[in-house]
């Protein structure tokens, strides 16, 4: 252990453990951040400093050039970038308003009605929360192709509202609310959907906050959706265009990491302030989502 | 059914139909509001499960009605189909690294995060990356790893004389497994991690008191006596969730090397998946891939659900 004389006559006790561990964090930070700050440097590198060698992570002189460059060439080909990015918004707010909405009222049932069958159900839920999302896409494919909905929003949206991660989170949520504060609104002669939107939803800000955040981070990013369900270049998301951009990952270079970096960094923002916001109320949810077994 | 049973226990009263009526009276806001998501469960995840493991008998390309073939798709897969045996190598080969690894290295992150000042942008910093877009991360990623001497990592092998000419990060197969590796363990401080860093801000201070009276002396002591077995809940939740993370690699794959990658170098499970599914269209054949790996979270789903259950306490 080293003692350092600190202000005000303070000692600081620097051991090797704390030491190790600071820096073994600062090396994560370093890995978890530089590719992002990466990111945001490169959006703003006019031509000739992309093409520096030997390559320099810094940037002299900032230019919106690639943010332009951007919606200009993208706009030059049939569908234009803003184009994308509205299809990625009506998609994802359309997922996450309904599924917060059946979510919620379907883990409300579970609970507090106890349905018969609610049992069969939630267990159903937990194997759900077992295998990946990749399962059950071919025959969802031919729900999907059977209904017509081949190249529509819906497509895109109907198979992803009902997901069993989401209702698993409200229900750990509602068993904390108190039944007494049900029983007392309907002898007040509430009826129910309003004490289930005016109470309880309410109270619940926390775990819908979560779940706003998951689902839109999850549906915002979602790359196998649209793979299978979008094959018209109009209603592709912001995922699939970006890979168009970067022209397949063997085409990718330096000279096209501006214009990437710039979409990237559009694209990342609505997620990471999605996040920023809610974080405090994320936080207060997600020690409920544990799994009892 | 005597009188006296009928009394006391009204719903037995009446006939069928009277009885099934007032069970509904009684019950239907329940179901009403349960409706929406059993329908949409019912149709997106339940039937299409047990869909898939119908079709997985069966040849089926969607023009003509599927025809039972009985375990002839799973006889090809296992005993002829050489690139299956391949992706399911690389699949286990990426999960068995990255999954342990990615979920140490959460609970680790987590761990030390709680203990430290400014939680909070800590927090944020290990968690950005996992709320990126993965197709466009593995591409920016891939500036990184450019196969010619622009790529910073090659200038900087170059540059330290430990390699003599640049690396072909993504097209020389003997590489391309390990950069999705990096990439995917990059972004696996997600959804586990957010719940490991509330579970522990959770845990009772009362027992870490408790335990410094019963003889516990230093941190490592305390994580494994008090902190670890009062995170059941939270741990068992961040596995099954590196599980069905590291077995559905796809994205990143298909980003880095293309698809099919080099020498099938960087063929998952679910890119064999997408293949004979919605390209070839041979769904029949494509169930029995998507059985497979169902089964195989689904088991280690079940064998970590054993591990950490704390049902009991």
């Amino acid at each position: 252990m080293i003692k350092i004389k600190w202000f005000k006559g303070q000692w600081l006790h620097i051991t090797f453990g704390k030491t190790l561990l600071l820096i073994v964090m600062l090396a994560l930070v370093c890995f978890t951040a530089l590719p992002l700050i990466y990111v945001v440097v490169t959006a703003f590198k006019p031509l000739d400093e992309l093409n520096l060698y030997p390559p320099r992570f810094t940037v002299k002189n900032p230019t919106g050039k690639n943010f332009s460059d951007l919606v200009i060439s993208l706009g030059s080909s049939a569908v234009p970038f803003t184009r994308y990015a509205f299809n990625s918004v009506v998609i994802t707010v359309t997922i996450v308003v309904l599924t917060v909405l059946v979510s919620s009222l379907a883990a409300y049932s579970l609970v507090k009605f106890k349905p018969k069958g609610g049992n069969l159900i939630f267990n159903l839920i937990l194997v759900a929360l077992m295998f990946s999302p990749h399962v059950t896409k071919i025959p969802s494919y031919m729900v999907v192709n059977g209904l017509n909905l081949i190249n529509t929003y819906w497509a895109m949206i109907l198979p992803s509202i009902a997901v069993a991660y989401n209702c698993f989170l409200m229900k750990q949520f509602i068993e904390q609310y108190p039944d007494e504060l049900i029983e007392a609104a309907r002898i007040d002669g509430a009826g129910e959907l309003k004490i289930f939107w005016k109470m309880v939803m309410p109270a619940l800000a926390p775990a819908w906050s979560t779940l706003i955040v998951f689902s839109f981070v999850n549906n915002w990013n979602d790359y196998f959706s649209p793979l299978i369900y979008i094959t018209s270049q109009a209603m592709k998301t912001l995922p699939l265009a970006l890979q168009t951009i970067a022209g397949g990952a063997a085409g990718m270079t330096v000279q096209r990491a501006g214009a990437m970096s710039a979409a990237t960094l559009l694209m990342t923002l609505p997620t990471v302030v999605i996040f920023t916001v809610m974080q405090g109320k994320v936080m207060e949810t997600m020690a409920y989502s544990g799994i009892k077994g | 059914m005597t009188n006296e049973q009928t009394i006391l226990n009204p719903a037995l009263a009446g006939t069928r139909m009277e009885r099934f009526k007032r069970f509904i009276r009684k019950n239907w806001v329940g179901y009403a509001f349960l409706a929406p998501f059993v329908i949409l469960f019912t149709i997106f995840i339940v039937l299409p499960v047990v869909t898939a493991i119908g079709l997985s008998f069966t040849d089926y390309n969607m023009m003509q009605k599927p025809h039972f073939v009985g375990v002839n798709n799973y006889k090809l897969l296992f005993l002829d189909d050489k690139v299956f045996i391949t992706s399911i190598a690389n699949t286990v080969k990426f999960a068995l690294i990255t999954g342990p690894l990615g979920y140490l290295l959460s609970f680790f992150a987590a761990w030390v995060i709680n203990q430290l000042k400014f939680k909070r942008f800590f927090a944020l910093a290990f968690y950005a990356p996992s709320i990126t877009s993965s197709v466009a991360m593995s591409t920016v990623w891939m500036i990184a790893f450019s196969g010619d001497r622009y790529g910073y990592i090659n200038d900087f092998l170059l540059n330290h004389g430990i390699i003599d000419e640049p690396i072909l990060w993504n097209t020389d197969p003997t590489y391309i497994m390990t950069v999705v590796m990096i990439i995917q363990l990059w972004m696996s401080m997600g959804t586990g991690f957010l719940v490991f860093l509330a579970g522990l801000q959770n845990v009772d201070r009362a027992m870490y008191e408790a335990g410094s009276i019963d003889g516990v002396r230093n941190k490592f002591q305390e994580l494994f006596y008090i902190t670890l077995p009062a995170m059941k809940p939270q741990l068992l939740f961040g596995a099954i969730n590196s599980i069905t993370g590291a077995f559905g690699v796809f994205e990143i794959a298909v980003n880095v090397a293309g698809m099919p990658s080099p020498n099938y170098a960087a063929h998952t499970i679910v890119a064999h998946l997408y293949d004979y599914a919605f390209i070839r269209f041979q769904m029949g054949y494509a169930s029995a891939v998507a059985v497979v790996l169902f089964l195989i979270t689904f088991i280690l789903g079940r064998i970590v659900m054993k591990a950490l259950s704390s049902k009991d306490e």
